[in-house]
């Protein structure tokens, strides 16, 4: 069962960065100047009123006590009260997801949508037409800022055309219809670079596949060059597109991070944000530690479809 | 044989005009990027300078032309230190293997995992906003990318013949690292120097547009986009010039890389 | 001496706005449903919803006046009305206060309003861990007592002629004890308004109270929503799903609405003074020819042109507009770099010099921030501008620590001019003949004798410089034609709904 012990091994990898990363994150943020209860009170307040919420919220307690507090509290599924909102830290963040985790999905199922008919087709008939269009597609789309996109989605469509909101987010309770519009142009905005990534990805990648001897064997057996394509590169090339997929979750996060701050979308991004300048510490630790957690799994799990997908791995069984 | 001069001439020449104006920025624009003139607040492009004015009244011309030197500087000095550090991590970790290589490469890991605008707002948080924040942030996110890339590369040198020979010849590590590994594998280094450094481009602006960026009079061009945003209807041309210049700086360093890489790599030259 | 104002309040106009309301609703079908409704876009979502809890500018814009009233209250045009004091008496040595509590009046969840309860909300303000960021305020206050039901004492420890005015302001609400905990989330207080549902990140609803003891208001629901981006703001105001904003905060999108008849605009004065202030302890700033010198290199007017637009009033001393004691002290040293280049050198900076100008990370901040950098360099001064993450960095850096030169802020606390005798305070301004009239304020024994404090105080800061007093902010306010009885000018940051009605 090497497969299994090695997963195991992963994982106890994967508990003991997050360990080290927990800590990371703690300490640069205690080492941060401000205080929440100063902020909370507001610049009229008189020492002793700050005194009395700082021990209500028990920022008076040792740094590791409050360490351990968290920590504690993490393990056993608590993320804690946020300083400011008085809120469980977990409801506040699944309140944010709810906007986030869609936004990226959209976004991705858009890239996807784009780049691999566009990358495909540019792979099947290279310096054709389509190549260079696809090419020229990925240079200036890696290029151009997701943020400026979506102020001139905004100049163009909203503000221009007047379809669609310039930003907000009415929330799920406004219907499932409202909602969405809210979240196409930000999705756009944040798709275009993710496209012009995988689409670069997935042509390198089919034509390296098209060279490959069992696609080539496929046609020498008489395989129509169109039924090769779908039927043997595709789905073999598709690994490499995963793969890059999970490598750009991180950037992902951070282009939602830029996009919400345009369109004022109450997402996870903007929660960060916000309580890192109100020294809401114990939210932002959380949305971070978070964060860290899910590129992790994800990188873990495109590891795993490695395993799954390569067809040398899969031709050796 | 035919793609690849066009994307290097391409890259070279619109990289050398970023340069060139950065450059020139120092000694002469068209007007004072930092004087600000009231009345010609908002004034559109022919109306008052090439470009026209922002929200002060500013030339918006000669502030692009400024931040090139902010943009490119920023990036260029997080790209270089990232990619010096991420280097030398990453040959030294081919070198020396074993428990050292497994370290220095999981550490790599964990600094993959964090997003970077996430980490560079903590950071912002922590140091205060202002270039060395900037520089920091984009160069600790250099150093996975580079001690990734040298690491790959330098292995592939290391199990070459004459490598082999100059180890049965009694050099060490270092001495071997630095007489074989580094010269062979410079030319990936630079390639990646040039597309980070793109990169490098694209995080300072976000960061400036997140208000984490030099501070004023200093011109930049995320904060330029960030106080364009409320005169989106009023005074579109702040926005376009400044987004222009970030995508155009980007594609020139990009175009750049490849073209390098298609370059010196010829085996990367038959598959596209 | 003592005085007295007595009033009754009038039912009068608001039984006339709801005839209004139906008229309306007979015309448009559609009117039908926003009748009865205002939905009023607030920028900044408060943490929480109790202004009595933390630092209630924004909690008190959603329920100052809607949900929750005080003993007092200060009206639209500033002035003094009593609200749930029906009236009181002030000793001669104005060293206690007898209010007269308003009968019949009851609580949201049913709880009455009375001395006890009156009693219980003053002493948790007091109380020691009392966690209210304007406690401060209210310290004179040594004991409250409640000889009966209807009647109130309170016992000062020294006069204070603004403590009623203090009294008026959202930090000191009435509250009952069932609900005092629970009003972050759930608001239970006096109010025409109870709330109904808060959508966090999205919206507060609340819905007229039966109960009200000032009969029910015209409107049946009142929804406050939160859009922090002013493009945003625009679109909803565009498409009808709010019907208006009272500040609005990008002047450069708020000519759009004035020539729009579907629309009705109000250019009104807020009390949020925008202030450069000095770290008067460190050289240069203690010499007060560097500080005038720096106030004449500004002209506030194009100042305000670049920064707001031209909406918001250049002012030349640490006061609004909005207050009957204002006055225009601009011209104590007006806009004039060749007299500001001359103080400079007497005061033996000929060349100028350089310092660090530590601006918040607020919009307002920073494009005022820029523009005075651009003007200091004309009389050869250079500001080093350092960003400072704002509310974090910045409270704890420049105002606790008072480690800064120079920075810039809007004040919004009303009739906060005696901060610069407060010590120690950031701008560390020392100075006894300013304190001495701040004292003198406090006990201040006729009406006249405070204004004339407050005239006196103002011109004293207006030559002393002690911060460069640059603008007092607009207050843009945007509604749907139609819709009145909103404020105009902002005496104190809210959104007073109680008053609003449709008409035709």
């Amino acid at each position: 069962m090497p497969a299994l012990k090695k997963l195991s091994r992963q994982i106890g990898g994967l508990v003991i960065t997050l360990w080290i990363a927990s800590l990371v994150i703690f300490l640069l943020i205690e080492a941060a100047p401000g205080d929440a209860a100063s902020i909370m009170l507001g610049t009229n307040a008189a020492p002793d009123t700050v005194a009395a919420l700082r021990s209500e919220l028990g920022l008076d307690r040792p740094l590791l006590w409050r360490y351990a507090g968290w920590l504690g509290g993490v393990l056993s599924g608590d993320l804690g009260t946020s300083y400011t909102y008085g809120v469980p830290v977990a409801g506040l963040i699944a309140d944010r997801l709810a906007v986030t985790v869609p936004l990226t999905l959209i976004a991705t199922l858009l890239s996807i949508l784009i780049s691999l008919p566009l990358g495909v087709w540019a792979a099947n008939r290279p310096n054709g037409p389509v190549d260079t269009l696809a090419s020229l597609f990925s240079q200036v789309g890696i290029a151009v800022p997701n943020f400026w996109i979506g102020l001139l989605l905004i100049l163009g469509v909203a503000l221009g055309l007047g379809w669609l909101t310039p930003g907000g987010f009415p929330g799920w309770q406004a219907g499932i219809g409202a909602a969405f519009e809210a979240l196409i142009l930000p999705s756009i905005a944040l798709a275009v670079p993710q496209s012009a990534v995988l689409t670069r990805v997935t042509r390198a990648a089919v034509i390296e596949v098209t060279n490959e001897d069992f696609v080539r064997t496929a046609r020498a057996k008489g395989l129509s060059r169109g039924r090769a394509l779908w039927r043997h590169t595709v789905p073999n090339a598709l690994l490499p597109v995963v793969t890059m997929l999970g490598l750009q979750i991180p950037f992902l996060i951070s282009g939602a991070v830029l996009v919400e701050n345009v369109f004022t979308l109450p997402g996870i991004g903007t929660l960060a944000y916000q309580a890192l300048s109100q020294r809401d510490l114990i939210v932002v630790q959380n949305v971070v530690l978070m964060f860290t957690l899910i590129v992790m799994v994800v990188n873990l799990i495109v590891d795993a479809l490695y395993t799954v997908l390569d067809p040398r791995l899969r031709g050796r069984v | 044989m035919k793609r690849f001069p066009i994307s290097l001439i391409l890259g070279g020449l619109i990289t050398g005009a970023l340069i060139g104006a950065a450059l020139l920025s120092r000694v002469w624009t068209p007007a004072d990027p930092t004087a600000m003139n009231i009345l010609n607040r908002l004034k559109g492009p022919g109306e008052a300078g090439l470009l026209g004015a922002d929200q002060i009244g500013r030339d918006v011309f000669s502030i692009i032309m400024a931040g090139a030197w902010t943009s490119l500087g920023i990036a260029m000095t997080a790209t270089l230190l990232g990619g010096a550090i991420g280097t030398l991590i990453g040959v030294s970790a081919a070198a020396k293997g074993g428990v050292f290589e497994r370290l220095a490469m999981a550490i790599n890991g964990v600094l993959f995992s964090f997003p970077p605008i996430l980490s560079a707002i903590l950071l912002g948080a922590l140091m205060g906003p202002g270039a060395l924040t900037s520089i920091t942030a984009i160069g600790v996110f250099m150093i996975p990318v580079f001690a990734r890339v040298s690491r790959g590369a330098a292995l592939q040198i290391w199990s070459r013949d004459f490598v082999q020979a100059a180890r049965m010849a009694g050099k060490g590590p270092a001495l071997i690292t630095l007489q074989h590994i580094l010269p062979n594998i410079s030319a990936q280094i630079i390639v990646q120097l040039a597309i980070q450094t793109g990169l490098g481009i694209l995080s300072e602006a976000g960061l400036s547009f997140l208000g984490m960026g030099v501070a004023p009079p200093t011109p930049s061009w995320g904060r330029m986009l960030a106080d364009a945003q409320t005169f989106l209807s009023s005074a579109p041309h702040l926005v376009l010039a400044p987004g222009l210049a970030i995508a155009l700086a980007v594609l020139g360093l990009n175009l750049l890389g490849d073209g390098l890489r298609d370059l010196t790599d010829p085996r990367r030259r038959q598959a596209s | 001496m003592f005085f007295t104002l007595r009033a009754t309040f009038q039912t009068f106009t608001r039984s006339a706005s709801a005839a209004a309301l139906l008229a309306a609703g007979a015309l448009a079908p559609h009117a039908a449903l926003a009748a009865g409704s205002v939905s009023f876009i607030q920028a900044v979502e408060p943490a929480g919803l109790d202004p009595t809890e933390g630092s209630p500018v924004a909690a008190g814009q959603v329920t100052w006046q809607n949900v929750f009233e005080g003993l007092v209250t200060i009206d639209r045009d500033g002035v003094l009305q009593p609200q749930l004091a029906t009236g009181w008496d002030i000793s001669e040595d104005g060293l206690s206060y007898t209010f007269a509590l308003r009968p019949g009046v009851s609580f949201h969840n049913g709880a009455a309003f009375d001395s006890a309860v009156a009693k219980f909300s003053l002493e948790r303000i007091l109380a020691e861990d009392s966690t209210n960021g304007q406690k401060a305020l209210y310290s004179v206050i040594d004991s409250v007592e409640a000889p009966d039901p209807a009647t109130l004492v309170l016992h000062l420890s020294h006069p204070a002629s603004d403590l009623l005015y203090w009294l008026g302001f959202p930090a000191a609400v009435m509250v009952e004890p069932g609900s005092a905990e629970s009003n972050g989330r759930t608001p239970v207080g006096t109010g025409p308004f109870k709330l109904d549902e808060w959508r966090q990140g999205d919206r507060v609803i609340m819905s007229a109270f039966d109960g009200y003891w000032g009969g029910a208001p015209a409107l049946d629901t009142l929804t406050a929503r939160f859009i922090a981006d002013p493009q945003a703001q625009v679109a909803a105001l565009r498409s009808g799903q709010v019907d208006g904003i009272a500040e609005f905060g990008a002047p450069e999108l708020f000519e759009q609405f004035t020539s729009d008849k579907g629309f009705t605009t109000h250019v009104g004065t807020g009390e949020m003074e925008v202030v450069a202030g000095m770290n008067n302890a460190k050289p240069p700033f203690d010499d007060v020819r560097v500080r005038r010198a720096l106030m004449m290199a500004v002209d506030r007017a194009l100042l305000v042109e670049a920064v707001k637009s031209g909406f918001g009033t250049p002012i030349g001393s640490h006061f609004s507009p909005a207050s009957p004691f204002y006055e225009d002290l601009t011209d104590a040293f007006p806009y004039d770099p060749e007299a500001a280049k001359a103080l400079l050198a007497e005061a033996g900076y000929a060349d100028g010099f350089e310092f660090t100008f530590k601006v918040p990370t607020r919009t307002y901040a920073q494009r005022s921030a820029e523009v005075l950098q651009a003007y200091f360099a004309q009389i050869d001064v250079t500001a080093k501008i350092e960003s400072s993450d704002f509310p974090a960095a910045w409270i704890q850096d420049v105002f606790k620590d008072t480690n800064y030169d120079m920075t810039i802020i809007g004040h919004a606390e009303p009739l906060d001019i005696n901060i610069y005798a407060r010590h120690p305070y950031y701008f560390n301004y020392e100075n006894p003949e300013f304190d001495a009239t701040i004292a003198e304020i406090a006990e201040a024994a006729t009406p006249e004798a405070r204004a004339e404090g407050y005239r006196a105080a103002q011109e004293l800061l207006a030559q002393d410089v002690p911060a460069l007093f640059l603008y007092s902010e607009p207050k843009l306010g945007i509604w749907k034609s139609g819709l009145t009885g909103v404020w105009e000018n902002g005496p104190v940051p809210a959104n007073d709904m109680t008053d609003a009605h449709w008409v035709e």
